[in-house]
């Protein structure tokens, strides 16, 4: 109980003081998971509403597959995101191991198999609804993925934040393919994992505080952006 | 502006699991005017309609317009039996066949305005499309098939739950489009809208064309028994 209230305490000082340390430590939390978010939602996005409005051969496979990757544990990716970039590995040439980079490429792994598959589940029901219009006016299948995209918009944004969620929490594949280094790779999630280690609890917790705030900011101007947005066309 | 029609449907069937549920059919549709498709429920009108569309898969036989099937494709629309809207607003639903041929701006803008006019939604243009009521509902499904100016226009029951006036509305909508040249094939179970409307009619019965004809003779002398208990209301066998 004490912890927490010293928690508590030290997390108010450091959010007002704005600390400089942990302000950077929040400023790259929020930029490597934004990135992996914006990438993984680049990919999984098109890809769940072709699978949900295309037929092809292996689609039962793909989206089994994409239903498995979603089960990944997090550190097994880190541990082949590792190899991957690692000097002696195929990648390694580019020298991305240990920076923010790496661990951006770790977290889109990690959350666009889930991404994709909530947006699989969300189109699948529009596309029922629009199947025969669509077809009728003779789109594109382009054309047919921009339409489900934008008019299920706010199922994406869903799912989306599905992802940010888990990235921004993920603390095994960042560190290790980011290594948590000072003032270059460390995030919240293995700050707090260092600060524990060392016993300083207090730090942790605050560092805690200021991960759960940043996950709940988000999620409530996300949701109240598309409120905004809906009251005005309402 | 050359024509797509004839449309000649050749020896079509549609079988879904071992059911027969339309043909074998065998159909040519040509020239202007408004063809009426009348029939029990359940009698095929509607697979009848798609297949002619070609939204529907054939079992066997085929359907071929006058000019290449993308061309055809382009040049006609059709309007479900219940109206799907784009969770979108009135407008957008207007707007988005248009989008999808790239149309000027200024001409998008001059078309929705006219259309919005012609079927009394003015008002309602910035609401959600799947908030309107079901008699709006099919009289913007019209609109937005009439946007792009097809040359053929399918219509499934479109006066099916729209009260007297509502009816008038898309009767005289649709005479303007005839008078425009658009080539129109319809359904309904209205029989006076049938005999106002039709310039000849095809009657079906378990998945066949059981008797076709030019308007007049079609409702004033049917041939067969069947077609002439289905207008005194009787059950058919
Ligand atoms: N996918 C399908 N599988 C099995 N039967 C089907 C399928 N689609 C339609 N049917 C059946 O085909 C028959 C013809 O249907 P259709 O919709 O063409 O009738 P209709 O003449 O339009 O009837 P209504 O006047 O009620 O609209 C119906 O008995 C229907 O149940
Ligand atoms: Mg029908």
């Amino acid at each position: 109980m004490n912890d927490i209230y010293e928690g508590l305490v030290a997390a108010f000082w450091l959010v007002v003081t704005l600390d400089s340390d942990l302000m950077q430590i929040s400023l790259r939390s929020l930029q490597v998971s934004l990135s992996a978010l914006l990438i993984a939602s680049a990919i999984a996005l098109p890809l769940g509403t072709f699978l949900a409005i295309r037929r092809f051969r292996f689609r039962r496979l793909v989206i089994s597959l994409l239903n498995a990757l979603m089960g990944l544990p997090p550190v097994v990716v880190g541990l082949i995101v590792y190899i991957l970039l690692s000097r002696s590995g195929p990648f390694g040439v580019l020298g991305l191991l240990f920076t923010p980079t790496a661990m951006i490429i770790a977290q889109v792994i990690i959350i666009t198999p889930l991404i994709a598959s909530i947006t699989h589940q969300a189109m699948r029901e529009l596309w029922a609804e629009y199947h025969d219009l669509l077809i009728s006016l003779n789109t594109s299948p382009w054309q047919r993925i921009k339409t489900l995209i934008w008019d299920g918009r706010r199922n994406l944004l869903t799912a989306s934040l599905a992802g940010f969620g888990r990235a921004i929490g993920e603390v095994g594949a960042i560190m290790i393919v980011g290594g948590n280094i000072d003032n270059a790779t460390r995030v919240l999630t293995t700050a707090i994992a260092l600060e524990t280690g060392k016993g300083d609890f207090a730090l942790a917790l605050a560092l805690g505080f200021v991960l759960i705030a940043l996950a709940i900011g988000i999620n409530i101007c996300i949701h109240w952006l598309s409120r905004t947005e809906r009251e005005g066309r309402w | 502006m050359s024509t797509i029609l004839p449309l000649i449907l050749k020896d079509v069937a549609v079988r879904r699991r071992g059911k027969r549920l339309l043909g074998p059919v065998d159909l040519t549709l040509k020239s202007e005017g408004l063809t009426m498709i009348v029939g029990p429920n359940g009698s095929g009108k509607t697979t009848l309609l798609r297949v002619m569309h070609g939204v529907e898969r054939l079992s066997s036989g085929s359907a071929t317009w006058a000019v290449a099937e993308e061309e055809a494709r382009h040049r006609q629309s059709y309007v479900f039996q219940t109206p799907i809207m784009l969770r979108r607003t009135v407008a957008d639903n207007l707007r988005y066949p248009l989008q999808l041929i790239a149309t000027p701006r200024a001409e998008v803008e001059t078309r929705i305005a006219r259309w919005a006019k012609r079927i009394g939604l003015e008002e309602r243009m910035g609401l959600q499309a799947t908030r309107l009521s079901g008699g709006e509902k099919q009289k913007l499904a019209l609109a937005r098939a009439l946007i792009r100016k097809p040359d053929v226009l399918f219509l499934d029951e479109p006066c099916a739950n729209l009260d007297g006036a509502s009816t008038r509305d898309i009767e005289s909508i649709l005479q303007t489009a005839l008078s425009e040249k658009t080539r129109i094939i319809m359904t309904t179970h209205d029989l006076g809208q049938a005999k106002r409307l039709a310039r000849d009619a095809i009657f079906m019965l378990h998945g066949v064309v059981h008797e076709t004809g030019l308007a007049t003779g079609f409702f004033s002398a049917p041939q067969t028994a069947e077609l002439q208990a289905f207008f005194r209301g009787d059950i058919i066998a």
